[in-house]
C-alpha cells in the first residue's frame, strides 16, 4: 500500500513542480519577447482575474481584449456570475478586481476591511436599467408603483395597465445578481430602504441577462429588466418610465442618463480590495480613460462623463 | 472447484506463495479503495450536516420544510423550502414517466429484437447521448423545447416544470437504457427457450419471460435514472423559469395546472445562490441544509430500491 501511495505522491510533486515551472518560464519569456518588439506598448504583465456583475461582463471583456492586444504581456480574464459573486470573491481574494452594477453593502464593505484590506471603488460607466417589453406589446409607459405592482404580484394583468388584456410573465434576474438588487431597491421598494416588498413567487428568476433578453424577445407576454448594453430596438420594447405617477415619462439612452432625467440609472463599478498597483492600476486606468470610454459607448452603456463621451465619439 | 484446487498446490509451491502475496496485497489494496469510498460519504454527510447546523439553531426545521416562501435575503431572511422540494419531485417524476417507458422499451429492442448491427449502432448512439453536456441539453431546451411547447400548448411562458422533466428524462435515458439492456442481457438463454419450446410467441416470451426475470435490473436502472435527475443541476436552472411557487394544481386545465407553470429546484437554488452569499451568514447555511435535504432524497430513493430488490430476492428464491 505504501508503495503506489509515495510513488503517486511523488509524481503529483512531480507534475506541481512542472506547473509552477511553466508558469514562470512563460511570465519571463512573454516580457522577454515583447519588450524588443513593440517597445511603446510594454506595460506592466501578469495575470489579472475581474469578476463579477453579468451586465458589465460583456463591457469588461472587451475592454480586456482590445487591452491584452496592445499588450501582449498581461493575461486578464473575465469571469461573470453576478455583482455579489464577484464581491465575495473580492472578499475570498479569489479575485484582484470585482465588477458590480449595485453599490457595495456596507456589510460587504467591512468584511474586506476586516481582513486588513481597504476596498476601493472606480466608478467606471454608467447605465439605464432598462425596462423591456415584447415589440408586440402595446404598453408604451409605466410608473416605479405600477412596476412595483407587477413584481409584488398585485397586477397580473396586461389589461390593468393599459395594454392588451392577457397574463403578465414578469422576467427578474437571480438573487445573486446586482441588478436584481437595484432593481428590488430601487423599483420594487420604490426607494424606501425600509422597504419589505418582495418579488412574487411566480416572477420567473433567469440565469442571466442574455436569457431574460431572449425571453421577452420570443414572449408577448413577458416584462423584464436588464442594462442598457443588452438592449436590442429591434427585438425589443423599452418601456419609458417615471417614478411618480405626475412625473414625465422617459426613455432609457445615452442622453437621458447624463442628463439626470432617466429614473433609474445606476453607477457601473469596478472594486478593489487594495489600493490597486501594476497592472490591476494600469487596466482601470485604461477602462477610466478615453479608449475605455469609447468602447462603453459602442458596448451600449453610458460614459462616466460628457466630457469623456465627447471625447470617446471624436477619436 | 476443491478437486481442482489439489493439484495446483502440489506442481509448484513456490509459485503459490508469490500468487499468494500478490493476492493479499491486492485484496487489501480493493478493501481500502471501498473502505475509502464509504468513508468519503459518510465524511460529506457529515460536512453538509455540520455547515447546516447554525442554520437549524436560527430556524425550525418545521419552518424549513414546509414553509411556503422562500425570499433569503434580507430584510425578509424566509427559509421555507417547501416550494423547492415539491419542484424537485416535480420535474424528477415528469422525467421518469418520460424516462421509463422509453427507456425499457429501446432496452428490449436493443436485447431481444435488435439484429447485431442495429443494436451495434443504437448502442453507441446512447453512450454519445450520455456524453452530451447538460449545459448543451439546456441550451436546446431553452432555444427549442421551451418556444415549441409554449406555442403549442398556448402556455404563457415555455420555462416550466414540464420543459425541465422531459429534458432531465431525455439526460437519464441513457442511464435507464443501459442498465435495463444488461439486465436483460444477463436473462439466460434457457429461460426464452423454455418459453419458446411451450409454445409462446416471440412478444410474449420477452414480455412474460426475460422481462420479469430481468426486474431487478430494470428497476436498479430506473432508481439511478431518477438519481441522475434528481442531483441534475444545469439543465433546470436554465429551463425551468427559476419561481419559487408550490405546485399544487396537477389536475387543472392547461392555463392553470402546475406542470405548465415555472418552478424552483433544489439543485438549481444552490447553484444559483452559493456564489453570491456571504460565507457563514444564515442564507450560506441554508444552502447546506438544502444539500441535506437533497441527500435525504437521495437516500430514500436508493433505499427503496434496496428493498424491492430485497423483497424480488426473497420471492423469487
Amino acid at each position: 500500500m505504501r508503495k503506489p501511495l509515495s510513488c503517486m505522491s511523488v509524481a503529483l510533486a512531480l507534475v506541481l513542480a512542472g506547473c509552477g515551472g511553466g508558469n514562470n518560464s512563460a511570465d519571463t519569456g512573454s516580457t522577454g519577447n515583447s519588450a524588443p518588439s513593440n517597445a511603446p506598448a510594454t506595460g506592466p504583465s501578469g495575470m489579472l482575474n475581474v469578476k463579477g456583475s453579468d451586465t458589465m461582463v460583456n463591457l469588461t471583456q472587451a475592454w480586456a481584449e482590445t487591452y491584452m492586444t496592445q499588450h501582449p504581456g498581461a493575461q486578464i480574464s473575465v469571469t461573470g456570475g453576478g455583482s455579489g459573486t464577484g464581491i465575495a470573491a473580492l472578499q475570498n481574494h479569489t479575485t484582484d478586481i470585482a465588477m458590480a452594477s449595485r453599490d457595495i453593502k456596507s456589510s460587504e464593505k467591512e468584511q474586506i476591511e476586516k481582513s486588513g484590506g481597504s476596498l476601493q471603488d472606480f466608478t467606471v460607466a454608467r447605465d439605464a436599467l432598462t425596462v423591456g417589453v415584447n415589440p408586440a406589446n402595446p404598453v408604451k409607459n409605466l410608473t416605479f408603483a405600477q412596476l412595483s405592482d407587477i413584481y409584488t404580484g398585485k397586477t397580473t394583468d396586461w389589461g390593468q395597465v393599459g395594454g392588451q388584456p392577457g397574463k403578465i410573465v414578469a422576467l427578474s434576474r437571480e438573487k445573486s445578481s446586482g441588478t436584481h438588487v437595484f432593481f428590488l431597491e430601487h423599483v420594487v421598494r420604490m426607494g424606501n430602504s425600509k422597504g419589505t416588498e418582495e418579488f412574487a413567487p411566480t416572477v420567473l428568476m433567469l440565469p442571466s441577462s442574455q436569457a431574460v433578453v431572449d425571453e421577452i424577445a420570443k414572449n408577448p407576454n413577458a416584462i423584464g429588466y436588464y442594462g442598457l448594453g443588452y438592449h436590442k430596438p429591434e427585438k425589443l420594447k423599452a418601456v419609458e418610465v417615471a417614478a411618480k405617477a405626475g412625473d414625465k415619462f422617459v426613455a432609457p439612452s445615452e442622453a437621458t442618463v447624463l442628463d439626470g432625467s432617466y429614473p433609474i440609472s445606476r453607477p457601473l463599478h469596478l472594486y478593489t480590495g487594495k489600493q490597486p498597483e501594476g497592472l490591476a492600476l494600469a487596466f482601470i486606468e485604461y477602462c477610466a480613460g478615453a479608449e475605455g470610454q469609447k468602447l462603453v459607448v459602442e458596448q451600449g452603456f453610458v460614459p462616466v462623463s460628457k466630457d469623456a463621451s465627447a471625447a470617446g465619439t471624436a477619436k | 472447484m476443491a478437486i481442482e484446487a489439489i493439484p495446483t498446490i502440489k506442481v509448484s509451491r513456490v509459485r503459490q506463495h508469490g500468487r499468494h502475496f500478490s493476492d493479499r496485497f491486492m485484496s487489501a489494496f480493493i478493501h481500502v479503495n471501498a473502505f475509502l469510498v464509504v468513508l468519503s460519504v459518510v465524511l460529506i454527510f457529515a460536512f453538509l450536516i455540520k455547515e447546516s447546523m447554525p442554520f437549524f439553531q436560527k430556524r425550525t426545521l418545521q419552518s424549513f420544510l414546509f414553509g411556503s416562501s422562500w425570499y433569503p435575503l434580507e430584510p425578509s431572511d424566509t427559509f421555507g423550502a417547501l416550494p423547492l422540494i415539491a419542484g424537485t419531485l416535480l420535474t424528477t417524476a415528469i422525467a421518469v414517466l418520460f424516462a421509463l417507458p422509453f427507456g425499457v422499451l429501446c432496452a428490449v429492442y436493443m436485447s431481444e429484437l435488435a439484429p447485431a448491427r442495429i443494436k451495434n449502432t443504437l448502442k453507441s448512439t446512447v453512450e454519445i447521448l450520455a456524453g452530451i453536456p447538460s449545459v448543451v441539453i439546456g441550451f436546446i431546451g431553452m432555444t427549442i423545447l421551451a418556444p415549441l411547447l409554449q406555442e403549442r400548448l398556448h402556455l404563457m411562458t415555455g420555462l416550466t416544470a414540464l420543459t425541465g422533466g422531459v429534458l432531465l428524462g431525455f439526460m437519464a435515458l441513457p442511464t435507464i437504457i443501459s442498465i435495463a439492456e444488461d439486465a436483460l442481457h444477463a436473462v439466460p438463454q434457457d429461460y426464452r427457450r423454455a418459453s419458446l419450446a411451450l409454445g409462446g410467441t416471440r412478444l410474449q416470451t420477452v414480455w412474460k419471460s426475460t422481462v420479469p426475470a430481468a426486474s431487478r435490473g430494470i428497476i436498479a436502472a430506473l432508481m439511478l435514472g431518477i438519481g441522475r435527475a434528481i442531483g441534475e443541476t444545469m439543465t433546470v436552472l436554465m429551463v425551468t423559469g427559476n419561481a419559487a411557487t408550490v405546485p399544487t394544481k396537477l389536475l387543472a386545465p392547461v392555463a392553470d395546472n402546475s406542470l405548465f407553470q415555472s418552478i424552483r429546484t433544489l439543485t438549481a437554488t444552490i447553484a444559483a445562490e452559493m456564489g453570491e452569499t456571504a460565507q457563514y451568514s444564515l442564507h450560506y447555511h441554508s444552502l447546506f441544509a438544502l444539500g441535506v435535504v437533497l441527500f435525504v432524497i437521495t437516500l430514500i430513493v436508493n433505499s427503496i430500491a434496496d428493498l424491492a430488490l430485497n423483497r424480488k430476492r426473497h420471492a423469487s428464491s
